[in-house]
């Protein structure tokens, strides 16, 4: 039997890549040994992403992407999901992992990108790593935002409204631009089935393939670790990193223990909390979307409120062009400018370790910023938080912008030859 | 000092105190409370369910609060005769809306869309049900303290009676209804158990199930451990 199946073996390796594939991402592909905490999100956002998948599909088989009213008067497309929440077996289940899972994703993208700031991990060799990620991100954005139209409630629709509407301020094309958009002169069942057909299929294809390119291109490079040195400049007499163990079973073992952890926190989030105290599931969209009842406060999901606390903070019209413009130039500047950071980072080390007292100061008033614009993006605009959220716009863009000068002007520590301890 | 810098770093967070305030009554806990619930969707069969649909609610769900589908049919279902079917009206939306000048919201999940920051959906129903009071200028002849120009009329007036607004924003009965002032609240407090329940049925069930998921999650992580353990003994 072991016979037949290694000669299996062989034939299928004469036809494809399949022992040699197995050692070059697993099991001999070398990642440094003193991972910390924050190397287990990347895994996990995998494991997330297939979750998405796997429970999107079954919900597509009765969820109904359509507008018009049923004989109650209530949108097919809402009572659609009711109707997966009460009589399809299990379906409230797969409905809250993946609305749990929504929130869940963005979280861990989150903590795996602010890994990458910490330890320089966006630092030459690593610019594409750092960039695919970047588009994963965007796409990410983009997957959640047509994904929360479908359940075609209060804020599903109106904000849905609010963004699609943000491209009419563009000068020239705008309207016409919403309107294409939209395919509709309102939000309509012509935008709910576009976003349906974005939100499982097209955009999905596109985040699975930069998944692949982002891992690829890490598995070209290696990985970085907390102390920003690379593992391959000091190898071993067979060519083995002397800091480097194989990801199997080293980094698979240990991150099912992350997986465990996390599922646990999945749990009990989804179990005995999944509306989350209305941040993961928000209250008024538990009722259908109504185009003529305007909600007297929209806010999007929180893993948006730092960008819409951006859109908000910009009030003054420049140059003869409406504000409204301005505020999605900074909310769309505001993700795009995170793509440009490999080139903006000019230390002469990688690791937060190894920096000095500016950059970290710069990190941490960053963080704060990105949580208080966070914050304000949940409530309702006043004068007093417009003006929180212009200073936090300003320090935001500013961590960026002048980054390639204090970065530079920063007493770094000098970084170790070896790796070190946790 | 590090912890210092961090509580400066968020400091401006304090400037943002809430604006307005709603004061919500808290509803009392129903949940897994069969005698209650029953008597919460008897109340709701015969006062709500004539121009308030229920339609992702099927009848015989009701099974889950302890009832057979022969009780079910006997004592709560009057629109349709088939135990499987949805809770629909026959009201006219577009008649309703001429003559409330809304169309009444379908009551399924209305306990979950009404939670906000100032209470659960539950805490707003058992204020709002028990905040009618008598104002003239509303063409219904009801007012309500938690819903402003409620389009509703009081359903369950004969119940409660007549309240009045007086000094202070003070709710007092005017006219005494067939039951005392605390049965009515022990009413509405059914009532509003029957629509938590409806909102999500399922809500039980999962929190009986999170539990056991926990704890099977809580060994697999002494298993999951104890191999990362074993496997990273020669890395040094």
């Amino acid at each position: 039997m072991k016979a037949q199946l290694t000669s299996l073996l062989g034939w299928v390796d004469e036809r494809f890549p399949l022992t040699s594939s197995w050692k070059a991402h697993l099991s001999e592909y070398y990642a440094p040994k003193n991972f910390n905490f924050w190397y287990f999100f990347g895994s996990l956002a995998l494991l997330v992403l297939v979750l998405q998948i796997v429970t999107g599909i079954f919900l597509t088989m009765h969820y109904k992407p359509d507008a018009a009213l049923n004989a109650s008067g209530v949108p097919v497309a809402f009572a659609s999901v009711e109707y997966i929440m009460r009589d399809v077996p299990w379906g409230w289940m797969i409905r809250y992992m993946h609305s749990t899972g929504a929130s869940a994703f963005f979280l861990v993208v989150y903590l795996h990108m602010f890994r990458g700031l910490l330890y320089g991990s966006y630092r030459k060799p690593r610019e594409l790593i750092w960039l695919f990620g970047m588009f994963i991100f965007l796409m990410l954005m983009a997957e959640a935002f047509f994904g929360y139209l479908l359940p075609w409630g209060q804020m599903s629709f109106w904000g849905a409204q609010v963004i699609v509407n943000l491209f009419s301020a563009i000068p020239l094309i705008g309207p016409d631009l919403s309107l294409w958009l939209r395919g509709d002169f309102v939000v309509g069942d012509a935008t709910l089935n576009r976003f349906f057909a974005f939100h499982v299929i097209a955009v999905p294809l596109v985040l699975v393939g930069l998944v692949a390119a982002h891992i690829l291109a890490l598995h070209e490079v290696g990985s970085n670790n907390p102390d920003g040195i690379e593992i391959k400049k000091k190898k071993d007499a067979n060519g083995i990193p002397l800091d480097g163990i194989p990801f199997h079973p080293y980094y698979t073992v240990k991150d099912i223990v992350g997986v465990v952890v996390f599922l646990m926190v999945f749990s009990v989030i989804m179990f005995f909390m999944p509306e989350f105290g209305g941040y993961f599931l928000e209250y008024n969209n538990f009722f259908p979307a109504d185009p003529l009842v305007t909600p007297p406060h929209i806010a999007p999901v929180w893993y948006f409120t730092p960008y819409y606390s951006m859109l908000r903070a910009v009030t003054v019209n420049f140059f003869w062009i409406d504000a409204k413009f301005w505020g999605v130039v900074a909310m769309g500047g505001g993700v795009v400018i995170l793509l440009f950071l490999p080139w903006l980072d000019r230390s002469p080390v990688k690791s937060i370790r190894y920096k000095g007292p500016i950059f970290k100061g710069a990190v941490a008033i960053f963080v704060a910023c990105f949580f208080i614009l966070g914050y304000l993006g949940m409530l309702a605009p006043t004068p007093m938080r417009t003006l929180v959220s212009q200073i936090c716009t300003l320090l935001y863009f500013a961590f960026f912008l002048l980054m390639p000068i204090y970065s530079q002007l920063d007493k770094c520590k000098p970084e170790p030859e070896r790796v070190t301890g946790k | 000092m590090k912890k210092l810098v961090f509580v400066l770093l968020f400091a401006p967070l304090l400037a943002f105190a809430a604006g307005v305030e709603l004061h919500l009554d808290k509803a009392p806990d129903k949940a897994g409370d069969m005698a209650a619930l029953q008597n919460g969707a008897k109340v709701f069969v015969n006062y709500c369910l004539n121009c308030h649909s229920a339609s992702y609610m099927r009848y015989n769900r009701l099974r889950d609060l302890g009832l057979s589908e022969d009780q079910i049919r006997d004592n709560l279902m009057f629109t349709t005769d088939k135990v499987g079917d949805l809770m629909r009206i026959s009201m006219q939306r577009a008649e309703a809306k001429a003559w409330f000048g809304a169309a009444p919201p379908d009551l399924t999940i209305i306990a979950r869309a009404r939670a906000s920051e100032f209470g659960s959906g539950s805490d707003w129903l058992y204020t709002y049900l028990r905040g009618f009071y008598r104002d003239d200028k509303r063409p219904t002849g009801w007012n309500n303290v938690v819903f402003e120009n409620v389009g509703m009329p009081h359903a369950l007036w004969e119940l409660q009676g007549q309240q009045v607004m007086g000094e202070g924003h003070k709710l007092s009965i005017a006219k005494p209804g067939k039951l005392k002032p605390e049965e009515y609240d022990a009413l509405v407090a059914d009532l509003v158990g029957y629509l938590q329940y409806m909102a999500e049925p399922v809500a039980q069930t999962r929190k009986q199930l999170g539990v056991i998921v926990l704890i099977a999650l809580g060994i697999l992580f002494v298993f999951a451990y104890a191999l990362k353990r074993e496997f990273w003994k020669d890395v040094h």
